[in-house]
This record gives structure tokens, sequence and C-alpha cells, in this order.
């Protein structure tokens, strides 16, 4: 018999009901404090880089800094070169490394078999996003830069030796996460699309990667801005220290933004520190811009995938 | 209905009149498929209304046997029901009509199946023009987020169809009893509609790319008794054109809306829990509730098991 009167009176339940509310408090007061640091060091971040430009009108300042190439004389340095070469870079990564890792992804989620050789793929693939950077700094130096020697194939310290090194640094990334994106598309959406006498590339192409579109975007988004911060591996294959001259195609030399920054900031003279703090802030703005621009971009998709 | 010639190249190499009268065409079609057992492999004598036929199929998920040794045969302009309790193998053996099994890793099967006497099983028939003729429609309505004409439009547009889109578009949604409530607002999605409207938008889309045969896996179990009813009367209208085999657990929709009747049953289950479906019976509706032949049908039906 059970005893259920028993039961109702307590019996074998200790809810310890304060201890539990109290617990649950002390968590999400945990979560905060964790969510605080971010915004707190980022805060902080931008408070010493602005605290160097504290005797300068701030935005003239930055934006005389965007006309005027680097020179010896602070007054007279800028980043114009490094503004381009990074938009450049950051042109041809996403030119370069966007159709290969989601085709990459796509062919691992839909079109290869579960077997041993794709768990392989998979976990190389994993390994290569943990790869330090200046690895692949090292990687594009022999094979991009110099092509182990080969004079005919070697591409120089040139805008495609830079994107290249940048889009394989990427590819990774975009590899991994459009394949968590594909793989939050619903089975009976497929389901229900090839049900319907469609080939496996129809479902892909009006289905699949519409659906999937909001989080690979989101991933690829990411990916990118972690490249265009890339200092290390652009110093390895050969990104100018600072250059005279705005890149006309990707056969050119080029200089890169944070490139500049980095060589500003060791600069002996004290009167390059407002110069860095102001690229700094440029780098930021660019990539706080692009973030935006693809975030809202993102949204759309997102909201037209509902309706 | 149909004015357009048949896009299923299969159609043209086995065609309805003359599937009888060629039965070597049969026979060779046999020998391409991969049924191991040989023996079995003999064209069974084919009823020129049927237009699913099973001989001895049985299916495997990996090394478990869902489904043993199905003989049965699916008659034309009819609608058949496949019942029985849960995990007897019913949604499996609907899925073989349409190869919706290749998708599911592991899933193989053995025996024969044919569809207008085309071997539905074998490698040299294509499961995307099969699709196209034998449509399905799902458990869980599952309309594409996209526009309500899209969702229709889509199906007969990857298929190639040359007529009118807007036509066609109008037409499916008429037959599917949806035109009505939905005629001001094909460009919102599908997705703003009731369960009971997503289902008749699924059932149309179905419909815009002209099947011979629809299957419907439980397309009533999620909605409401409302929803349900208009489903159960579209597919009394329905019955005229297509060929309908529905899987169902509600006993009350089978005897309502379908004219034969096949009780699947598990078999003996196995030491690790695992079940193996078998066909009890299969007879005209009327037959099978008033008078089952098989005691476990006798049984399920009076409610003593599931």
């Amino acid at each position: 018999m059970i005893p259920a009167v028993a039961a109702r009176s307590g019996g074998d339940f200790r809810p310890r009901r304060l201890r539990r509310k109290l617990f649950g408090a002390a968590f999400g007061v945990a979560c905060f404090v964790a969510t605080s640091i971010g915004v707190v060091v980022l805060f902080i971040m931008i408070r010493s880089v602005v605290v160097q430009l504290s005797d300068v009108p701030i935005f003239e300042f930055l934006y005389k800094l965007t006309g005027r190439f680097g020179s010896i004389d602070p007054d007279r340095s800028g980043y114009k070169a490094g503004i381009w070469g990074t938009v450049w870079l950051l042109s041809l990564v996403i030119f370069l490394a966007i159709p290969v890792g989601v085709g990459a992804a796509v062919f691992l989620e839909e079109y290869s078999a579960p077997n041993r050789l794709r768990r392989f793929i998979q976990t190389n693939i994993a390994n290569l996003a943990g790869v330090p950077s200046i690895v692949y700094g090292i990687l594009g130096l022999a094979l991009f830069a110099r092509a182990f020697g080969l004079k005919r194939l070697a591409l120089g310290p040139t805008l495609w030796t830079g994107s290249l090194t940048l889009g394989l640094l990427v590819l990774p990334v975009i590899v991994i996460t459009t394949q968590e994106a594909l793989r939050t598309v619903p089975a009976s959406l497929r389901q229900g699309a090839l049900a319907l006498g469609g080939s496996r590339w129809q479902v892909i192409r009006d289905h699949v990667l519409p659906c999937a579109l909001p989080g690979i975007m989101t991933g690829t988004i990411l990916a990118i801005s972690r490249a265009i911060g890339e200092t290390a591996p652009l110093l390895m294959v050969g990104a100018a220290a600072s250059i005279p001259l705005v890149p006309r195609s990707p056969f050119d030399r080029y200089t890169a933004l944070p490139v500049e920054i980095y060589h500003y900031a060791k600069e002996a003279d004290p009167g390059f520190k407002p110069v860095a703090s102001g690229g700094i802030l440029i780098l930021l703005a660019i990539l706080f811009l692009m973030n935006s621009v693809a975030i809202v971009l993102r949204n759309r998709r997102a909201a037209s995938n509902r309706g | 209905m149909n004015p357009e010639p048949r896009v299923g190249g299969d159609a043209e190499t086995a065609p309805r009149t003359q599937s009888q009268s060629s039965p070597t065409g049969d026979v060779s079609a046999l020998k391409t498929s991969p049924a191991g057992d040989s023996a079995e492999a003999i064209a069974p004598p084919r009823s020129t209304d049927a237009v699913l036929e099973t001989h001895n199929l049985s299916v495997y998920y990996n090394t478990l046997l869902a489904l043993r040794e199905i003989t049965i045969a699916i008659p034309r302009n009819r609608i058949t029901a496949l019942i029985g309790p849960s995990g007897c193998g019913k949604s499996t053996l609907l899925r073989c009509f349409n190869r919706m099994n290749d998708l599911i890793p592991g899933a193989r099967s053995e025996g024969n199946l044919w569809f207008e006497g085309v071997d539905i099983a074998a490698s040299s028939t294509d499961p995307v023009t099969l699709r196209r003729r034998i449509g399905m429609v799902f458990q869980r309505p599952n309309p594409f987020p996209k526009t309500i004409y899209q969702n229709v439009a889509w199906g007969a547009r990857i298929n190639g169809y040359q007529g009118d889109m807007d036509e066609l578009v109008e037409r499916s949604l008429r037959r599917a009893a949806l035109w009505d409530e939905v005629k001001g607002k094909l460009r919102e999605s599908g997705l703003e509609l009731s369960g009971g409207q997503q289902q008749r938008l699924c059932i149309a889309r179905t419909l815009a790319v002209e099947p011979e045969v629809i299957l419907m896996d439980e397309p009533c179990s999620a909605l409401d008794p409302v929803s349900t009813a208009r489903v159960e009367d579209l597919m009394d209208d329905l019955k005229d054109e297509y060929t309908i085999v529905i899987v169902t657990h509600n006993m009350q929709q089978a005897r309502r809306v379908s004219d034969m009747t096949a009780c699947l049953m598990p078999d003996e289950a196995l030491a690790d829990g695992h079940r193996t479906g078998v066909l009890a019976e299969f007879s005209a509706t009327d037959r099978l509730f008033t008078n089952p032949k098989d005691p476990r049908t006798e049984a399920y039906i009076t409610g003593r098991i599931g």
C-alpha cells in the first residue's frame, strides 16, 4: 500500500524552498556579473584609447587620419593606405572564403555519408579552427608568397597573399558554423520538399540554404570580423609597415589597418600615441559598422523565413 | 485535370494498358531488383486496378526487422487505410511507396514493390521522378516558410510545369478546399494559417504536381475535430482522381473514409523490446470492421490491443 496521506503531509520530501530560491537568485547574479565583465572591459578599453585623444577634437582628428598616408612626422601620419588595404582584404576574403566554406559545409552535411572519412575530415576542420593565426602566417608565406620557391607562382607580399592567408584562417570557422546552421533546418522541411519530387540540389537551393542563411551569416560575420583584426599573419606574409599608396589591384602591395596601428604604437616618438589610438577607434568603427550592416541583413532574412 | 503528358520516364516504359500484355518487361525489371531472395522474385498475378503492390516485402533498419513479408495490393481510385498499434510499421510501409525510407541511414528492403508495374526499389528507378507521381502528406503540417502562393507553386515549378502558374495555384487550392479562405492573401506566409488550413495547404501543394497516388501519414493527428472533418471530406472528393493510402491511429477515421483497410500487427516482441510488423488482415473496410477474420484484428478493433 502507498501511504498517500503521509506523502501529503511531507513524508519523504524535503522541499527546502528557501535554499532553492537562494541558489536560483545567486545563479542569476553570477550570470549578470559574467555579462557585465564583457561590457565593462569594452568600456575601459575604449576609454583608455579616448583618454589619449582628450586634448584634440576627436571626430575632426579621426577624419584627418583617414586622409593621410604614413609618415615619420606624427602630425602628418594617417591610415589612408591601411583603410583601403583592409577594405580590399575584407572584400577578397569574403569572395574567397564564403563560397568555399559554405560549399564544404553543404557537402559534409547534405551529401557525404556519415562514415569514417567524414569523421576524419570533421575532426581536422575542428582542429584547424584552433590553430594559432601565426601558423597560418607561416603557411601563407610558404604557400602563397613564395609558392615553395616556384618564382612564377609566387604572389609575393601582395593583396592576394594576404587575403588567401586570412581566407584560410577563417575557413574552418565558416565551415563549422555553417554546418551547425544547416543542422537546425527541420527535417520536416526537407522531407516536404523531397516528397514533392524535388532533387537534392533543388531542395538545398530553395529551402535548406534560405532557412539556414541567418545562422550562416552570424557565423560568417564573426569569422570575418576576426580576420579584419588579425595582425600576426599579415606581418608574416609581408604587409608593408606603411606605404604611401592605395592598392589598385589584388596584385599590389598593401598595408592593413591593424598592421599600421601596430607600427605606430611601437614608435618611440610620443607624438604617435594619439595616432595609434585614433587608428584603434577607426578599426573599431569599421568593425561596428560591418557587424551592424550584417546583423540588419540577417534579421531581414530571418523575418522573411518566418513569413 | 491532367492534360499534359506524364513527365515520369518510367510510365512510358510500362504503361498501364501494356503492363499485362508484356510480362517479359516485368521479369527483366525484376532482375534488376536488389531483392536477395530470388526464389520469391516472381511477378505475382496483378489485378488491373492495383496501383501499388508489394510481394513479401520486408524492411530492415540496420539489422532490425521492422516489417516482415508484407504482400498487399492497393486498388486504384480507392482510399486504403493502414491501421494497427504503435510500432507495427504502418508508416514504414507508407514510406516505402515513395522511397522516403532512403533518407533513413541503414534502412533497406527485401522483396518486391511495384508502382504501375515498375519496380520501386530498383536502383534504376529515380526516387525524384517517383515522388512526383506518388505524393505525400505528413503527420504534422509542414508548409514551407514562404508565401501561400509559393508553397503551392514550388513543386510544380521545379518539376518544369509550363502552364499558367496562377491558374494551377488556384485550381490546386480549390481542389484542396482552401481557395475561399486564402484567395485574398496568397502573398502572406503559409505559416500564418491555422493548423487545419496548413494541412490543406500541404495537400494543395501535393495536388499541384499532379500525382497519381497520395500517401497520408496520420494527416489529422495534429488537427482538431472540425479540421479533421474537413480533411476527411476532402479525401472523399479526391478519390475519384487519386489513389489514397492513409495511415491512421484512429479506427473511426479508417471506418469513415476508407474503402479498404489493412491491419498491421506487431509480431511477438523480440528480446530487446523491438517489434516486427506483419500484415494481419487486408480486406474491404466494412468487412474488416464487422467481421474480422484474424483474431488479432478483432482484438485490436474492439480495443483489446493497442
